[in-house]
């Protein structure tokens, strides 16, 4: 074990993997020497050469693509997008291209070792465009699987976990928390499985549900409503696509109540899905209706970036309401 | 059908277009005096001083604002520092409403036009007065009025959007053109070759400045492209090109100016590769000594683009040492002075939040923004920068 923060998390993940298997190779936009913009790739290049981590020009749509087509040949790519607004311009690769790639080809051909990595969300006073969270576009496609850590310790256990999954994956990491959270990490290769929530913390009156950095501001939110009186069971999504309806739907049966929050705005936001689904699930059991604490339909603002978050007070609120409704 | 007319061989022939060598285009030396054979262009002195203090301005704004910085008053800042002739000899050549459509570290084009210092402050602080309020990192500027097109962060979108644009000013009737200006970085962009190719095949008024400084962020030109530079691209779209020395004001005035003739007046569209260098880092939050040398900056600071105009308008007799002390001086003060008053300004509106996404606020949106009202109401000691605001309303 080593604390680390979530950044030195991630490089040891690559790390980790480089080592194992030289067909792992880490490569985007001032990634190689540089160690990237955020230092995620740091030494790498250093230590297994220009080969297998390296700059790319500065061409998302390109970086992918080459992507798709070194894992079509049987590497593990493990692409870097340099902030997860600039997923876009690729957007076309992913989900034609990775997501599509084993269906349409009778699984003659696939994508599974491509794994995505970009940093994603607000709070760091980057206005419209460093500060996006774009998992809704994503989790609208077949295909993909769609992965959140809130931690050092997730990130390098579901960062390696995604780059052994057998499948196209993006690996959206919270940026606000890449210095700010700091943990024990284990030295050596473990794998946290996709596909898994987990429940953090257990509780009988309502299930608080989120991923990345807004499980920090859920612990917040609960600690405070739990000063009232109020008893919750909050857990991590994790994986965002395909995700753990079972875990959450238990969790509700218990509580009869959920709040699920993430910094996407509101309409056609991941939360939508989850609340469609709990309701179908879990109807009957329901004493309340279930909120979705997000961010408003907006463009990300700067100046009143705080207004338009979805904070620990409106989370807190939030169970306030759904617990006197 | 093929529209390729090429000649015919009995024997496999390949080409990488080596023999395809841009030349560089330069008139000043870094002395201040022409190369033997160059003659400088039409430039009077009026215009001449009225570029030249858009560099001092640009580089003074840029050293102050970056120190801002350092003290955090400001959460962001880009500099140009090197590059303003490769940038401000073009604004120059061209008509006050040709459009312009930058990709970030272009603010010498807007000093030139007529921005003023307060105008840039109230951008950098993201306050009442900022035209974009506060929507946008420091930097993103934009002006309707002097035709500046609003920055937006991801790279080469501009691009094809200025083909769009002077296809538009073509047919409306013609007589302006538009530049869109990004880096040798974001020329790699698949935005950048679809505007390329489809402004040769239309036929459109459009000039593309690439301001090839060495660098995108760590990563140095040779890991962008194996090619010549980027001026070679566009023989392969059949468009005029230019290659100019982008720290030689002379050069950059004169190429750009028959560059909007070959647009505006022949609907050519026109490449030009300006070489300079980014002599500051990325932004505030890079720091280049990972990687490139001091060594190698030090060259490049003795090729400096606003010391050269200095020596070429001295030796016109046009400029002195006490012409340069006092814009030095008033420059710095009103820099500090607007910073001052734009700092001090209230942020925008709360209700900037919801306004222009959509020409109207449609109703979800309001519905939306009543709850973040009420919510600011109920805990206004959070909110203390819109809590005043918050106080209207269900
Ligand atoms: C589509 C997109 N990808 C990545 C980025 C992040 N980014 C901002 S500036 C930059 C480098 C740009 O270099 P260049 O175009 O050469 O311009 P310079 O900064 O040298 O003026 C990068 C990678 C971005 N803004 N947009």
């Amino acid at each position: 074990m080593t604390k680390m923060n979530m950044l030195q998390a991630i490089n040891s993940a690559l790390d980790t993997a480089m080592a194992e298997n030289d067909k792992v190779l880490c490569f985007g936009e001032d990634v190689g020497v540089f160690g990237g913009v955020f230092r995620a790739t740091s030494n790498l290049q250093q230590k297994y050469g220009k080969d297998r981590c390296f700059n790319t020009p500065l061409v998302e749509q390109g970086i992918v693509g080459f992507a798709n087509g070194l894992a079509a040949q049987g590497s593990v790519p493990v692409a870097e997008i340099q902030f997860a607004d600039y997923i876009f311009p690729a957007f076309d690769q992913i989900v034609n291209e990775s997501a599509k790639f084993r269906y349409r080809s009778g699984n003659l051909f696939d994508v599974g070792g491509l794994t995505i990595r970009a940093p994603y969300g607000g709070g760091i006073a980057g206005g419209l465009y460093h500060s996006q969270s774009p998992e809704a576009y994503f989790a609208h496609t077949p295909g993909l699987k769609i992965v959140v850590p809130r931690n050092p310790h997730q990130a390098k256990g579901l960062l390696l976990g995604a780059i052994h999954d057998p499948n196209p994956t993006l690996f959206f990491e919270p940026k606000r928390l890449y210095r700010a959270s700091v943990g024990e990490v284990p030295d050596e290769d473990y794998r946290l499985p996709l596909g898994e929530a987990e429940v953090i913390k257990e509780g009988t009156d309502i299930t608080v549900l989120g991923w990345g950095a807004q499980m920090e501001v859920i612990d917040q939110a609960v600690e405070r409503a739990e000063k009232d009186g109020i008893s919750c069971e909050v857990i991590d999504l994790r994986t965002i696509l395909p995700w753990d309806v079972e875990t959450v739907a238990n969790s509700v049966l218990k509580t009869g109540r959920l709040v699920v929050t993430h910094e996407a705005p509101l309409t056609g936001g991941f939360a939508g899905e989850i609340a469609a689904t709990i309701q179908d699930r879990c109807f009957l059991y329901l004493e309340s209706p279930i909120a979705r604490v997000t961010g408003i339909d907006t463009p990300f603002p700067l100046v009143l970036e705080k207004e338009h978050l979805p904070n620990a007070l409106k989370v807190y609120e939030a169970i306030k309401s759904s617990v006197e409704f | 059908m093929t529209t390729t007319k090429s000649k015919v061989v009995y024997s496999p022939v390949f080409t990488d277009g080596a023999e395809f060598r841009i030349p560089t285009f330069k008139l000043l030396k870094q002395d201040g005096k022409l190369y033997k054979s160059a003659k400088a262009p039409d430039l009077d002195k009026d215009k001449a001083l009225r570029i030249y203090r858009a560099m001092v301005t640009t580089r003074i704004l840029d050293e102050r604002m970056l120190a801002a910085q350092r003290q955090g008053r400001l959460s962001f800042y880009m500099q140009c520092t090197g590059e303003e002739a490769a940038v401000i000899g073009s604004a120059a050549a061209l008509d006050d409403g040709d459009m312009i459509m930058a990709q970030y570290r272009e603010q010498g084009a807007l000093a030139y036009r007529g921005f003023s210092i307060d105008e840039f402050m109230n951008q950098l602080f993201g306050n009442e007065l900022d035209y974009g309020k506060g929507r946008q990192m420091p930097v993103h500027y934009g002006s309707k009025k002097l035709n500046y097109m609003t920055i937006s962060s991801p790279l080469a979108t501009q691009i094809p959007q200025a083909t769009g644009y002077a296809y538009g000013q073509k047919m409306a009737g013609g007589g302006h053109c538009t530049i869109t200006y990004f880096g040798e970085g974001a020329a790699s962009e698949g935005d950048f070759h679809a505007a390329l190719n489809m402004a040769a095949v239309h036929r459109v008024p459009v000039i593309f400045l690439c301001r090839n400084n060495g660098y995108a962020i760590s990563t140095p030109a040779a890991e962008q492209f194996a090619a010549d530079g980027v001026a070679p691209r566009a023989y392969g779209y059949k468009m005029d090109v230019i290659r100019v020395d982008g720290n030689d004001i002379l050069a950059m005035y004169q190429a750009t100016q028959e560059a909007r003739k070959l647009a505006v007046e022949h609907n050519r569209p026109v490449l030009i590769e300006a070489m300079s260098y980014r002599l500051a880092a990325h932004s505030s939050s890079d720091d280049p000594s990972g990687y490139r040398s001091k060594d190698e900056e030090a060259v490049w600071r003795e090729k400096d683009p606003i010391l050269r105009m200095r020596l070429w308008l001295e030796s016109k007799k046009w400029w002195s040492e006490d012409d340069e002390k006092q814009l030095q001086e008033t420059m710095r003060r009103e820099v500090l002075e607007t910073m001052k008053r734009a700092q001090k300004r209230p942020p925008p509106a709360l209700d900037t939040l919801v306004t222009d996404v959509y020409d109207e606020v449609p109703p979800h949106l309001a519905e939306q923004f009543e709850k973040v009202k009420a919510h600011i109401r109920k805990y206004p000691d959070e909110y203390p920068k819109s809590a005043e605001h918050a106080k209207g309303g269900a």
